[in-house]
């Protein structure tokens, strides 16, 4: 089993199913749609498959798949799997089904909007995996371009600024880190991701980028920390890092609900993953030397996110904040990772911590958006705080539901949310007390905006417009169901998802040069 | 092999001039039968030809033995991959040009001489030779825009051919002062770029050759040429200007000014650079400005060539690769793009303006213009899985290496390239539902796009894929090249 090359299958395979959507004839929606959910399933099934026959108990790569590409560049065809790798893939083939499904109300051009999410299922497929540079930046911009054309087409009243911003600002990351990494392969003659880190966890990293750039004249370590800082940019605006926020509550909100779903459910993982998988192994010292202007931003992120999404008048605004919010426990995690005082305990939990609440909030995050893709199809598009009321009355299982998916959000423990950033707190609070402090306000705040979406949505007096307002239907269930009992099962039992991360956890934070 | 491609283009122009002029159909098989002739006998050539032997030679004959001018054709990677380029770029020219009514068979006749000088340019090894066929192409270039051309074509057409004969005047200078100081009594290349001229000699010889081929490759701030000229040259001509011509003058800056002087280049990198990285940001920042479709793609070819100028003047080996391949590169993508602009959209649309296409549903109406253009403007942008990428990837390379702080604003003029691409993409096709509802009136009056627009517009797109994919079909041509004698005073200077 392990002998097949099952990550290129899987990589290849949304692009052959995007390539036979594309000539579907655009009368035919059931016809793509459908191509598209067997696509989608048969992807699962291999990640599944995955899931099942890889070693949990080592750290290690598995599935490795190694070819020669462009001798001259140091470029390999180079992908494998850790299980942060297979936890993400888990993630891409679950929320781009759901987007796809919850896009029943999409009637125009069907054909190119089912082949345009394979094409963004491959991209993420490809960038989850890639082990060299050039490969994983080619899937990386790849997973840019459908998402551009998503909003541009489907998107709200603002879709094209709003399509023109996020793609220029991710590009202006992308351009950084590409340059970043031209400089590491000038230093070093490689861009492979495995052996980058291992110079890194020799420190030999360094000095030879110190020797390269010496004739710059700049001190010692500064060069090393200028490409930290570049590469750095490419992820913090994908994730986003406090202040490179701002194109993204724009983005979510003037995105079609289904595409919201994916932007935050499994886009921003990607920022998030290239901090876990590149910039951890690879820039450790530069890190460090960084940390307490790291961690500050982090905390800016928290804190300033929920206050804005407390501000807010717009369902999918609040939601696009409060994704911000909960990815900035993540990156917290990340940076105390590398604090100099600690035990290798704290660290392994904080890690565990970041990688179960990409996998928590990529799924719970997502589940939000349906809702509100299901609250507009029902409300003519209109998701303001104010507009509804007392729709418990109502619809009782949709609020219900929803509700779940809400007190996820919010961390409350029985369900999936609490757990990863109980490891979180667990892990940052011995090794950076201060930062966890600080942080804290930002789940009380949370909590406020959440119950007042509650209160104002579901409760009170039913507004006399939604006397009519239908409750889920089966299959709108049928769509939500998986996902609320994969909330509550990682809630309970997250031994499911932490059996496969945490060797390779531990695997990292062996290899930390700290 | 390789020879051929000269005599059966300019064989194919004598054909296609004598066809008659009342049937465009004779002269359009004729024409494209040479087309494919020539790609077929540069893709034979280059299957035949192993890139470790350095320079091949094709042809050799005594010319005029007085002043010891060859008539002498050599190969190596650089011009087979150039050579593949100009085949291809003629094969998609013509079926581009498939709608020309008007006096075709001259059409056709000058198309081909411009295609024949090309060829010879990248297959010369005798520097007066060289010159012979540079200026062979200009010529025709002048009459294609000034017959068959479009907005202030006079205008255009003499600029392009003012710009062009300074630059040969500069280059021809120059090169009689290498002949006489060397005194050698050769024109040949690889006997010239052996022979070491003093410092002070180079000093001012490299950059009066350099510039004088650079101002063909649309160097700032002598670029003020292209973006006229692209836009008033029918489609075909800009097509093969952007795709082909502006490759020439970069070719001779590689091939002449670089291997004879290579300690001037050194003297001059860094405001060479600083010119280039001028170009790029200024190509981009004012093509982001441009009220009509086909400046804005002009503006950005010089954007991009920007990237190959900025590779040649790295002195090292990735950048003088990634310089080529982006020669290559830009062809494929530029001509796609003024095929897109001038074929699909100007021939039926009438209009190159942006605020007038705007309102015609161009998306509903030519769905394939629409994709090819998308395709093309992601290739443009730098998107990596097409050869763009790889190209300025290894520029860039090059660059950080030489001067970093230039690679940051070459970064920078990457994004600009990103947001003219969309904006322009996005307006021209894909307008905001309000403006294109209110003019849907047009989209039915366009003609849907032809047979010959959709072969030539797949070649271009399958080229630039495929070298995006797999680059080591050029790169292993291209990279043995610079360990020819030809290139040994150069590597000696770049310490390589």
């Amino acid at each position: 089993m392990k002998n097949l090359p099952l990550i290129s299958f899987l990589t290849f395979l949304p692009l052959v199913g995007a390539a036979l959507v594309f000539g579907v004839d655009r009368e035919r929606r059931q016809l793509a749609r459908g191509i598209t959910l067997a696509v989608n399933i048969l992807a699962l099934g291999v990640v599944a498959l995955m899931w099942c026959t890889v070693n949990p108990s080592s750290g290690m790569l598995q599935f490795v798949e190694r070819h020669a590409w462009i001798p001259t560049l140091g470029v390999e065809y180079h992908v494998g799997l850790d299980g942060l790798g297979l936890v993400m893939l888990m993630l891409a083939a679950l929320v781009i089904p759901m987007a796809v499904l919850a896009s029943e109300k999409v009637e125009e051009n069907v054909p190119l909007y089912c082949g345009l999410f394979l094409f963004l299922q491959a991209g993420l497929f490809g960038a989850f995996t890639a082990l060299n540079f050039f490969h994983w930046f080619l899937f990386w911009e790849l997973s840019l371009i459908p998402a551009f054309f998503l909003i541009k087409l489907w998107g709200g009243p603002q879709r094209s600024g709003a399509a023109l911003q996020f793609f220029v600002y991710t590009m202006v990351g992308s351009i950084a880190l590409l340059l970043a990494f031209v400089g590491l392969f000038l230093a070093t003659g490689t861009f492979d991701f495995t052996k980058l880190a291992e110079l890194a966890r020799t420190k030999a990293l360094g000095p030879l980028v110190q020797a390269k750039f010496a004739w710059l004249g700049w001190g010692a370590g500064t060069a090393y920390t200028v490409l930290f800082i570049g590469a750095l940019l490419g992820f913090a605006v994908k994730v986003p890092l406090w202040p490179f926020h701002t194109w993204l509550p724009l983005t979510y909100s003037e995105a079609p609900s289904p595409v919201s779903m994916a932007l935050t459910g499994v886009m921003s993982k990607l920022g998030v993953y290239g901090f876990v998988r590149l910039l951890l192994p690879i820039f450790p010292e530069p890190m460090q030397a960084l940390l307490t202007p790291l961690l500050w931003l982090a905390v800016a992120t928290i804190v300033f996110s929920t206050f804005a999404a407390l501000a807010q008048r717009d369902l999918k605004r609040i939601l696009a904040y409060s994704s911000i919010n909960h990815l900035g426990y993540c990156l917290l995690g990340v940076f105390a990772a590398v604090s100099a005082t600690g035990t290798a305990l704290d660290r392994t939990a904080a890690l565990n911590g970041v990688v179960l609440q990409m996998f928590n909030h990529g799924i719970t995050a997502s589940l939000l958006f349906c809702f509100v893709a299901f609250l507009e199809d029902r409300s003519n598009g209109a998701r303001g705080l104010d507009d509804f009321g007392g729709l418990r009355k109502v619809a009782p299982v949709f609020c219900g539901l929803m509700g779940l998916a809400l007190f996820s959000s919010l961390g409350l423990p029985g369900l999936n949310g609490f757990i990863g950033e109980f490891l979180i707190f667990k892990g940052v609070f011995p090794l950076v007390p201060w930062a966890a402090v600080l942080a804290l306000p930002g789940l009380l705040v949370t909590a406020i905006f959440i119950l007042t979406v509650i209160q104002k949505v579901w409760c009170g007096p039913l507004n006399e417009k939604w006397a009519r307002f239908a409750d889920l239907t089966y299959n709108e269930g049928a769509v939500v169901f998986p996902a609320t009992l994969l909330m509550f099962v990682l809630g309970v039992w997250p031994q499911f998802v932490i059996a496969v991360i945490n060797p390779t956890v531990a695997h990292w934070v062996r290899q930390l040069p700290i | 092999m390789l020879a051929w491609t000269i005599y059966l283009s300019f064989f194919g122009a004598l054909a296609c001039l004598l066809t008659p002029r009342a049937n465009p159909r004779a002269t359009r098989a004729v024409a494209l039968g040479t087309a494919l002739a020539g790609l077929f006998c540069g893709l034979k050539g280059a299957l035949e030809f192993n890139p470790t032997n350095g320079l091949e030679v094709v042809a050799f004959a005594h010319w005029i033995p007085v002043l010891g001018i060859d008539y002498s054709l050599a190969a190596d990677g650089i011009s087979v991959t150039l050579v593949l380029l100009t085949g291809l770029a003629a094969v998609v020219g013509v079926l581009f040009s498939w709608n020309v009514e008007h006096r075709a068979n001259e059409f056709f006749a000058l198309f081909f001489a411009l295609i024949g000088g090309v060829y010879g340019v990248f297959l010369s090894l005798d520097l007066f030779l060289l010159f012979v066929f540079y200026e062979i192409a200009i010529v025709p270039k002048y009459f294609l825009i000034a017959i068959w051309g479009s907005t202030r074509r006079d205008y255009a057409a003499m600029k392009l051919a003012l710009y062009s004969f300074i630059g040969s005047g500069m280059v021809l200078i120059g090169m009689l002062a290498a002949y006489a100081v060397s005194g050698l009594s050769s024109f040949d290349l690889q006997a010239l770029a052996q022979y070491s001229f003093t410092v002070d000699f180079q000093r001012w010889a490299f950059p009066l050759v350099f510039v004088g081929f650079a101002i063909l490759a649309g160097m700032w701030p002598f670029h003020t040429w292209a973006p006229t000229g692209h836009s008033a040259a029918p489609t075909a001509a800009s097509m093969l200007l952007a795709g082909v011509v502006m490759k020439l003058g970069a070719y001779g800056c590689l091939r002449v000014a670089m291997t004879l002087f290579p300690e001037g280049l050194k003297l001059w990198q860094h405001e060479l650079a600083a010119l280039a990285v001028t170009g790029i940001v200024y190509g981009a920042l004012v093509a982001l400005v441009q009220k009509d479709f086909k400046f804005v793609i002009g503006y950005s070819s010089v954007s991009h060539m920007g990237f190959v100028l900025l590779g040649l003047v790295t002195l090292n080996e990735i950048g003088w690769s990634g310089a080529v391949l982006q020669m290559f590169s830009h062809g494929i993508i530029a001509g796609l793009l003024f095929g897109v602009v001038g074929r699909m959209v100007y021939d039926r649309a009438h209009t190159r303006e942006l605020d007038k296409l705007e309102g015609m549903g161009l998306v509903r109406a030519l769905p394939f213009a629409a994709v090819t253009f998308v395709i093309a403007g992601f290739a443009s942008m730098g998107m990596p899985g097409f050869s763009g990428f790889v190209a300025e990837l290894q520029v860039l390379i090059g660059a950080w290496q030489a001067f970093p702080k230039l690679a940051i604003l070459a970064g920078v003029g990457i994004v600009i390239g990103v947001v003219y691409t969309l904006k322009t993409t996005a307006k021209v096709f894909f307008p905001d539902k309000e403006a294109a509802e209110s003019h849907d009136y047009h989209a039915h009056e366009l003609e849907p796009i032809s047979i010959p627009e959709r072969v030539g517009a797949a070649l271009l797109i399958l080229s630039t894929v495929l070298i995006g994919l797999h680059p080591r079909l050029l790169l292993d041509l291209i990279v043995p090249s610079f360990k020819s004698p030809l290139f040994e005073g150069l590597r000696k200077v770049a310490g390589l």
